[in-house]
């Protein structure tokens, strides 16, 4: 089966219903089979920092201040002020209006400012707002943009129309990298997850991203699976390599250390790096530098000991 | 016919409101008195440690804002339900520590009166630890106890029901959580306690139960800084000195008795007052 080329619904279709059907029972079962991995001591040290390193720190609230992004952004940098020796993560995120804040505090450290746009989280919007919306969160200082499909036209069959949408937006990103977030909890099924990776990846997003947070479920460990199986699919086929965000749900050190296993298994051993898979969380950072901690002193950690976010 | 086989009762963990097994997959051999074999316990290990930990954290905030008349009720209920199992633990007591039947009955009817005496003081502790402050300025000055929090408890390897309930009962009442480590030498009154508890309205996570070796799990909780109090009064001098070693990285309140506790005596409000904080408030007069 040929990659299309010329985009029309029918050829669209015609590639993505011609992709192979996910076995939704067997996804689930290896999965969950990786998922009982047993990391410990100097491979947990290393899968921890690489974590740490691979956090796309958020916050995404209505309730945002500028205070709290910038208290957020310094702890990005420094993420425990206590042990140099932690690595910074790799990116933050946040909405476009506090896209200058956040640059200003990252500065030159090279942790990225992630921005989403388009009428997150819903994008219920006009193309014209959307890419508006990504020209100002890029203009503020955005590196990567987090924009979400129109979950609407992908389930009524219009893949022109989300196609074509995550190419006005990739244009208007620039020098940015682009994340699409495919919002897999609205796609109800894993071969849609599977045909919106390849729409995404075939539209030009840099990475895809499982979803926005505010929808239940998020970041499971069979939707990534089957993303990560959709990406090293992708390089074989096209020889580009897209980057995999789960994002949402990750809330322990174990949810992360999984999702790591599932990276090196699945995709390979290429795709375990902070260019290539990202850790959409917020929570879980403390639990990383909590478990950190475990690691380096030998006494459990409290949470009083790390910042409130 | 075949003569009836008895059915053996499988004495699991109680951690945050459920009774789960060991993670480690542990468990050893109870004897009563004689050495008798008496049933298989799960032994805990570090990681059922910190599970409950996080179980106690978390029942925290609910229970140390409950009002003090609901958490006293709610001892009373307690007491209610472990009076309504006094058979079993008469003759779990008595296998235990190897007394008759009517020395059992007495230490079950006592650890029934000390929580009913715990669950009086509920409304009663902040009139004695708190107080109204003369201050030299136009300020009300007010303290009042506090919960302090988290607190560990290495429960008396004597008096399996009745030292036990007189360790849990004063650590709850203010509005604390715990995590205890039950007898290592009679464990299984404390996990019969733990079916009462969990069917006395007590939230789940306010009274954590691990049973399994003292010495293996004390440190763990004495130097976990998510805990905030520790109760040493079963830890031998050895282990309770290495407890309050470890348990003095994040300050937390120890409570280490001298020589052996009387339990039949009039315990009076230290246990109480040993895990609670003050907290003081000004506030302006007239505004």
């Amino acid at each position: 089966m040929s990659i299309p080329t010329a985009s029309s619904n029918a050829s669209l279709r015609a590639f993505l219903h011609g992709l192979p059907g996910v076995d939704r029972v067997g996804a689930d079962a290896r999965a969950a089979g990786l998922g009982t991995r047993s990391i410990k001591t100097t491979a947990k040290r290393q899968a921890i920092d690489l974590a740490i390193s691979m956090v796309d720190l958020t916050t995404l609230e209505g309730a945002d201040t500028r205070g709290k992004v910038r208290a957020m952004c310094a702890k990005a940098v420094h993420p425990d002020p206590t042990d140099p020796t932690v690595p910074k993560v790799a990116a933050v995120c946040v909405y476009p209006d506090l896209v200058a804040e956040a640059r200003d505090v990252v500065g030159s450290s090279g942790v990225k400012v992630a921005s989403v746009a388009t009428a997150f989280p819903s994008g219920r919007s006009s193309l014209e707002v959307k890419v508006a919306d990504t020209a100002m969160a890029v203009a503020a200082g955005a590196d990567e943009i987090d924009m979400v499909i129109d979950r609407g036209a992908f389930l009524s069959g219009d893949y022109v129309k989300v196609f074509e949408e995550i190419q006005a937006i990739k244009a208007a990103c620039g020098e940015a990298h682009l994340k699409v977030i495919l919002e897999t909890g609205e796609l109800a099924t894993y071969d849609n997850v599977r045909r919106a990776s390849w729409l995404a990846m075939l539209a030009g997003g840099d990475f895809i991203k499982t979803s926005t947070g505010k929808v239940q479920p998020a970041a499971t460990l069979p939707v990534t699976l089957v993303m990560l199986e959709a990406v090293r699919d992708f390089r074989d086929r096209e020889g580009r390599m897209v980057g995999v965000k789960p994002a949402g749900g990750i809330r322990t050190t174990k949810d992360a250390i999984k999702m790591l296993v599932l990276v090196n298994e699945t995709a390979g051993p290429d795709w375990l790096d902070p260019d290539w898979f990202r850790l959409g969380a917020s929570s879980v950072l403390n639990d990383l530098l909590m478990q950190r901690q475990k690691l380096t002193t030998g006494r459990y950690a409290g949470p009083d000991y790390f910042t409130l976010d | 016919m075949s003569e009836r086989l008895s059915v053996r009762k499988t004495y699991k963990l109680y951690i945050g409101g459920a009774f789960p097994r060991s993670e480690s997959g542990r468990s050893y051999v109870v004897t009563g008195a004689k050495g008798e074999f008496l049933a298989n316990a799960s032994k805990a290990s570090r990681k059922d440690v910190r599970d409950a930990v996080s179980a106690a954290r978390k029942a925290f905030p609910g229970w140390s804002s409950a009002t003090a008349y609901n958490r006293g009720q709610i001892l009373y209920r307690i007491a209610e339900m472990l009076e309504g199992r006094r058979a079993q633990f008469v003759s779990e007591v008595a296998e235990a520590d190897g007394v008759s039947g009517k020395k059992a009955g007495e230490l079950v009817d006592a650890a029934v009166d000390r929580l009913v005496w715990y669950a009086g003081w509920s409304d009663k502790i902040s009139s004695l630890r708190g107080s109204a402050n003369p201050v030299a300025g136009p300020y009300f000055n007010l303290s009042t106890p506090e919960p302090t929090g988290v607190v560990g408890i290495v429960a008396p390897p004597m008096g399996p029901l009745f030292g036990l309930v007189s360790v849990i009962a004063p650590v709850i009442v203010t509005g604390n959580t715990c995590v205890v480590i039950a007898s290592e030498r009679a464990p299984l009154p404390s996990i019969t306690l733990a079916e009462v508890l969990a069917t006395s309205d007590l939230p789940g996570g306010v009274v954590n139960i691990l049973t399994g070796s003292s010495a293996e799990m004390a440190p763990w909780l004495a130097g976990h800084m998510d805990v905030n109090g520790l109760d040493l009064t079963g830890a031998d001098a050895e282990l309770a000195q290495k407890c309050e070693e470890l348990a003095a990285e994040n300050l937390k309140r120890v409570l280490r008795p001298n020589g052996k506790t009387d339990w039949a005596a009039d315990p009076g409000t230290g246990r109480m007052t040993a895990f609670l904080e003050t907290k003081t408030v000004w506030h302006p007069i007239g505004i």
